[in-house]
């Protein structure tokens, strides 16, 4: 059972990583558009699903509190000014998103909240998985790094990183939802983003290798890692030929490749290791009391519904949005 | 740890609760609301009924929006301000507050989409099975909450495992606990009456102003009709949540009646201002005898006071005696407004008596004000443990938060917070001011399940922006 709330707590994290990663990345690209036009159609874009992507992040919250207490105690203390920052500029995007229609003297303000906010939320979540690379200072499962122990150069450059991968995700999404002038303009990025991603992670590796990070070394120990940079490879090359034929989709799916490889690749490395490298799954998992309590119930219906009713949901809103689309 | 970052914690924990506690005491109740509405309108096939479905549904999903993105934060402080707690006691909350969370995901979330979009794309019947399983998820997740809560003040089912976990033995006496059976519908009711008032004020306000008199006679009517029987259940159930508190958390009971003494028979403390730290009442009014009565429902039993208790394990006085009195007036304020109402109702001249209808318009927050202060109540009672007699507050709390670090979380909580209170207010305000207009918009086809967060109505930012699409920015 243990097994299956792992698996189901890494699914819930890289369906919140790919799906809000993309409409946060529509946020943050926003502010570039060519045109009111083509900010309608860009939040025209994500409207239907934005706030469904979201409740993911509550799933995995959740799965950590009910099954990995250790672990949800440790992180989120560990980690408190930038998830409160986080959740805040959630919040406000939110906010941001539904208000910015309703009033007129006021939309500058809340388009700023809805591009800033974004930011803010990609960048610390960048952040917080860097650190958590990096590895956070803790001592007999109780964390010790301080307020800002959190903050390092690898960290923010993982924070930047991840900003340009959603960027990316964004872009892609975009190929498939918007058509004419829109889609062009995120044809026109998604070049330069996918070239700023690779030389990013390049930088990361490189710095990696340079710090000399733990992680590392179980890169080298298990060479069947390699299947996920492979993996990346190809969708990167997939990536370059939907480019030039001006496919629209194939980009996101390929974002959506690379971000399942990357996140693959650090899943198996940390193993069995969930906070590396200092609390184990066996040592965060709660009695197995509460974990088959909330297995039958929560487990068997109602993650399965759950994951059944966000299929649908895009399915219904398949497709581009209409060229002459209003709210709502 | 240092005390002030306790208190903090404390304070940031109880404005964040505080404010969202605000929006599902006000969407159970209207949920509930809406249902009954529904089935009025298939049953008698009276416009009136659908009017009023159609406008409430509006607000409703309003209140619903800021209820979900206000608990998303709730989700999260347990780990943030309270690691030792969730640490200890995750093993047992958290699969309760899970099941909220995944409960209100699977029905909420989902039959939310086919009430607020779908009355065109299904039958009747399943509109009104929508409803009526939004208003059972949004009373499905107080459940999980209560339990969990109930759980924190009467702690039962468990042992004590390794490292002070909590390692649950049994979870049907978890959930069937008798505390949360008796504070589930307390807060179900309160959550209802903070409801029907709010119709009953929004009708009283209508007849005032001259507008809708039709739609607003029936909200006053149905409003106060339904209080009417409402109100003395509640108490009923006041008086359980009582006698448990009575008999499992003596020194909050002793706290509520600020009684510093053992005394046998016991007087009760009608009002006074209790004076901690020289530990006694000044400017007590008391009636002999009442005490007893109330405690234990007999003349001359023996009550118990704080001073029987060592002073680290008594309750802060103040708060919970004032907010208990404060809670106890709402109610009586509602019993009166609400019998008062129906005996005008059957003797005629309801609407015509504005005094009566400004009362009635005042007292929208009546409910709001009850639910708030009932909460302080329990919570600041059951000080200075998180878990009754289990874990102190001050081994909860995260113990390396700094004074700084929480000062900053709790401005950002409050700007961010004053934000959405203002945004969501003034635009409540304004549907409501609208009045049960019929709004075909309802039903437009190029909106989307599941929204919890979107706004129905009027949107001008929309049509002012063509000009400035003409200029080309």
């Amino acid at each position: 059972m243990i097994s299956f709330w792992t698996f189901a707590l890494g699914l819930s994290i890289l369906l919140y990583v790919t799906l809000d990663g993309f409409d946060l990345g529509v946020g943050m690209l926003f502010p570039f558009a060519p045109n009111e036009t083509a900010r309608r159609h860009m939040l025209a874009a994500i409207s239907p699903v934005w706030d469904g992507n979201e409740t993911w992040l509550v799933v995995a919250a959740s799965i950590l509190f009910g099954i990995f207490p250790l672990v949800y105690a440790t992180l989120l203390s560990a980690l408190y000014l930038p998830l409160i920052v986080m959740l805040v500029a959630l919040i406000f995007r939110g906010l941001a998103f539904e208000f910015r229609y309703k009033s007129v003297r006021f939309r500058w303000f809340w388009d700023v909240g809805f591009a800033g906010g974004s930011f803010v939320a990609a960048f610390i979540q960048g952040t917080a998985v860097g650190a958590l690379v990096e590895g956070l200072a803790i001592q007999d499962g109780r964390y010790i790094g301080g307020p800002f122990g959190w903050v390092s150069p690898f960290a923010l450059l993982c924070g930047l990183g991840l900003c340009l991968g959603y960027c990316l995700l964004g872009a892609g999404w975009l190929t498939y939802r918007t058509a004419e002038d829109v889609q062009s303009f995120a044809f026109r990025l998604l070049p330069r983003l996918m070239a700023a991603v690779l030389l990013f992670l390049a930088a990361v590796f490189a710095l990696a290798l340079a710090l000399d990070l733990r992680v590392m070394h179980r890169w080298l120990e298990q060479p069947e890692l390699a299947a996920f940079p492979v993996v990346g490879l190809v969708a990167c090359a997939v990536f370059y030929f939907a480019i030039r034929n001006k496919y629209p989709l194939v980009p996101f799916l390929c974002g959506l490749a690379i971000f399942s490889a990357a996140f693959g690749t650090l899943a198996v490395s940390f193993y069995p290791y969930m906070v590396p490298f200092s609390i184990t799954i066996q040592q965060a998992a709660a009695p197995p009391e509460s974990v088959a309590f909330l297995f039958w119930g929560a487990g068997v219906f109602v993650l399965p519904i759950t994951i059944i009713y966000t299929l649908a949901v895009y399915f219904v809103f398949k497709g581009k949005v209409d060229s002459d689309a209003e709210y709502h | 740890m240092d005390i002030s970052a306790l208190l903090l914690s404390r304070i940031q924990f109880a404005f964040t609760l505080a404010f969202h506690i605000i929006f599902p005491a006000f969407t159970i109740g209207l949920a509930a609301w809406l249902t009954l509405l529904e089935a009025l309108w298939l049953t008698t096939l009276r416009p009136v009924y659908r009017r009023l479905f159609d406008f409430w549904l509006g607000i409703f999903g309003v209140a619903f929006g800021i209820g979900v993105v206000t608990g998303i934060v709730m989700a999260f402080q347990f780990g943030t301000n309270w690691s030792e707690l969730s640490r200890r006691a995750g093993s047992i909350q958290g699969p309760l507050l899970g099941y909220e969370s995944f409960t209100a995901f699977a029905l909420e979330a989902a039959f939310f989409g086919v009430l607020m979009f779908g009355r065109k794309r299904v039958p009747n019947w399943f509109y009104l099975m929508s409803c009526f399983m939004v208003a059972a998820g949004t009373s499905l997740s107080a459940f999980w909450i209560m339990v969990s809560n109930s759980w924190m003040q009467w702690p039962v089912g468990f042992a004590m495992g390794q490292d002070g976990v909590f390692i649950p033995t049994d979870w049907s006496a978890i959930v069937f606990s008798p505390v949360a059976w008796v504070r589930f519908p307390h807060m179900i009711l309160a959550a209802y009456l903070t409801s029907a008032f709010c119709v009953a004020a929004t009708g009283a306000w209508h007849l005032l102003r001259g507008t809708f008199k039709s739609d607003a006679r029936v909200m006053l009517r149905m409003g106060l009709g339904i209080a009417a029987i409402l109100v003395p259940i509640q108490l009923v159930f006041g008086h359980l949540v009582g006698d448990y508190t009575h008999d499992k958390q003596p020194a909050k009971f002793a706290a509520i009646e600020a009684r510093w003494h053992d005394e046998q028979p016991a007087s009760e403390v009608l009002i006074a201002w209790p004076d901690q730290a020289n530990e006694r009442n000044r400017y007590a009014v008391s009636i002999p005898y009442l005490g007893s009565l109330i405690g234990s429902l007999s003349l001359h039993s023996k009550e118990i006071g704080l001073m029987s208790f060592p002073a680290a394990d008594r309750p802060p006085v103040l708060i919970p005696f004032f907010a208990f009195r404060v809670m106890v007036g709402c109610g009586l304020l509602m019993l009166a407004l609400a019998w008062f109402g129906t005996f005008f109702m059957s003797s005629g001249g309801l609407e015509r008596k504005r005094w009566f209808l400004w009362a009635t318009f005042s007292s929208f927050p009546l409910g709001f004000i009850a639910t708030l202060t009932g909460w302080f109540t329990a919570e600041v009672g059951r000080q200075p443990w998180t878990i009754y007699g289990q874990i102190r507050t001050v081994d909860a709390v995260t113990p390396f938060l700094t004074t700084p670090q929480i000062t900053v979380s709790l401005v950002i909580f409050c700007v961010i917070y004053a934000l959405i209170f203002l945004a969501g207010a003034v635009y409540i305000y304004r549907l409501l001011q609208r009045g049960p207009v019929h709004l075909p918009s309802f039903d437009g086809a190029a909106t989307n399940p599941k929204r919890p967060l979107s706004i129905t109505g009027r949107s001008p930012g929309v049509q002012a922006a063509a000009p400035m699409l003409e200029m080309g920015e």
